[in-house]
């Protein structure tokens, strides 16, 4: 076994037992914090594809800032495991049926024999200098960039329309504006009054 | 060399690179420890006193003062870690080693001069946006381990507060990367050379840029006068209010190892990195060394000049402020580069 495979099984295993736990685990912020074990494991693997663009983005935009809103919501549930647990019935042949769904695709993959991967061999080894990072970039900018446009307009539309949907204005507001707050003289509001001091009685 | 080669034989590679970081970790750390020492001090000038200047070596007078990082570290080793009752155990223990780990990682990429980084590789800036984009978990975990109130108020505060300013900090970025055209730091200073000096470096097309920059580096780092995580006037000491010793300490050290992080790589970005200032200086590590002190006695001299903002201040300043600006400048740049009148080509 080569160094490289023997990575591979390491963080395979490591990505497996973290799947695992994500939906074994009782505690919600556990398996949050085992899911983003997962994403980032899953990112190694994929360095060792070669597709270093893709791994740093996996862990920037997934690890980073997904499930940190993800955890942001799950730490101030109220965690109650009896009320997580009521309707575990109900969905069982839906999960089911889509874990079936999920396996059959898998093994169509996995049995390659059948998909034909003989045809497929392995790309031949890039040369040092080549930069994923910078070939992909001139790809979706050039030959791609139509598609590339849409699905960002699409992406845009769908965060206009959740903004859109969820904005609620309080009437009784209390914005205040900054710049409104930053002109504001001390004669305006505080008064010195002088007085002579009194006695008390 | 050849000599350990034939030691270590095939594993050598491993063990050489295992050298490396010990020599970039050791120094980093030594600097942590002097930081705590020089804000104190710079801070006790401010407000005209002396600072620390008893605890000295082998009893000599005229260092006195400089053991006193070496004692605060001696101090909190040997302190008892308290776990609060109905704290997550676990979690409370690794929340400390999540805090230090981005703070440590991101190094690998950094170039230390023209020959010196430990990893030279293609997607450098990525991957400091992708390493120091996980910093903010050691914070929330934190709070959220410590069943504690404050703590869970804080870490809630400061895991808002990164994610706002994460994205202006990845906006400036993608500026930088539009000037130097390369992804990789080496490139990124080498674009910075040439026969102005000082006003060859991005500052001068970047300038607002810059201080978008380095403004959300201090929001980052929940340095003050956005410390708003710890806010000791109304939360206590917010998210690592229930730790002590050693376990406080990896935070401690985590906080001063990101403005470290933050100085250089905004040395390294803006600031022409290792290259002099003057065209007929050499370069080398002591440039990149007198810029990264020059940021961190900013960072220093904010904590002790401004007030804290008020939270929906940060956040406007983040959302309403940065973000729009950098987006704008993005659009100056691109058409900036696309006239005769930018003289940054290679």
């Amino acid at each position: 076994m080569t160094f490289q495979t023997s990575v591979f099984y390491a963080f395979s295993a490591i990505l497996i037992l973290a799947a695992l736990g994500v939906i074994t685990s009782r505690n919600p912020v556990h398996a949050a914090l085992l899911l983003v074990l997962a994403f980032f494991t899953s990112a190694a693997i994929w360095m060792q594809l070669q597709a270093e663009f893709l791994a740093i983005a996996l862990v920037l935009v997934y690890v980073g800032a997904v499930m940190v809103l993800f955890l942001f919501v799950v730490m101030m549930l109220d965690i109650n495991l009896a009320r997580l647990r009521e309707g575990f019935l109900n969905y069982l042949p839906l999960g089911a049926l889509v874990a079936l769904l999920l396996v059959a695709e898998m093994i169509i993959i996995l049995g390659g024999r059948y998909a034909g991967f003989a045809d497929m061999p392995a790309p031949p080894p890039l040369p040092a200098g080549y930069s994923n990072t910078k070939e992909l970039g001139r790809l979706v900018y050039t030959e791609y960039v139509y598609p590339f446009e849409i699905a960002a307009v699409i992406l845009l539309v769908a965060i206009v329309a959740a903004i859109a949907l969820t904005l609620r204005r309080r009437k009784q507001s209390k914005y205040i504006d900054p710049a409104r707050q930053i002109n504001v003289r001390r004669e305006d509001r505080v008064r010195i009054v002088s007085m002579p001091s009194e006695k008390r009685d | 060399m050849e000599f350990l080669e034939n030691i270590f034989g095939p594993t050598w590679p491993a063990v050489w690179t295992l050298v490396k970081i010990v020599a970039i970790v050791v120094p980093l750390l030594l600097a942590v420890a002097y930081l705590t020492l020089a804000e104190r001090k710079v801070i006790g000038w401010i407000q005209v006193r002396i600072g620390p200047n008893r605890v000295t070596f082998f009893g000599i007078p005229w260092l006195g003062g400089w053991a006193q990082p070496i004692a605060d570290g001696l101090k909190l080793l040997v302190k008892e870690i308290i776990v609060p009752t109905g704290a997550n155990k676990f979690l409370f223990v690794v929340a400390p080693i999540m805090a230090i780990m981005p703070a440590l990682a991101a190094w690998a990429v950094v170039p230390f001069n023209a020959e010196m980084v430990l990893a030279d590789i293609d997607a450098g800036l990525l991957y400091i946006m992708a390493i120091t984009s996980m910093s903010v978990y050691g914070i929330i975990i934190a709070g959220w381990a410590s069943n504690s109130k404050y703590a869970f108020l804080g870490s809630l505060r400061s895991a808002a507060q990164m994610v706002s300013y994460e994205l202006a900090m990845g906006f400036a970025l993608v500026c930088v990367l539009m000037a130097a055209q390369s992804l990789n730091l080496g490139e990124v200073v080498r674009m910075q050379q040439g026969g102005w000096g000082f006003l060859n470096w991005f500052w001068v097309p970047l300038f607002p840029i810059f201080l978008v920059y380095f403004v959300s580096g201090v929001a980052e780092t929940n340095r003050s006068p956005f410390d708003v995580a710890e806010g000791e006037s109304e939360i206590v000491a917010g998210f690592h209010v229930e730790y002590s010793g050693m376990a406080f300490a990896v935070f401690f050290l985590a906080e001063y190892a990101n403005m470290i992080l933050i100085s250089t790589l905004a040395s390294i970005m803006f600031l022409g990195g290792w290259l002099s200032p003057l065209p007929f200086l050499p370069d080398g590590f002591f440039w990149l060394a007198l810029k990264v002190s020059f940021l961190l006695f900013c960072f220093v001299w904010f904590r002790a000049t401004f007030p804290r903002y008020r939270y929906d201040q940060i956040m406007r300043l983040g959302w309403k402020v940065f973000l729009p600006l950098t987006i704008l400048w993005i659009v100056v740049l691109g058409a900036w580069m696309q006239t005769p009148l930018w003289v940054w080509w290679k």
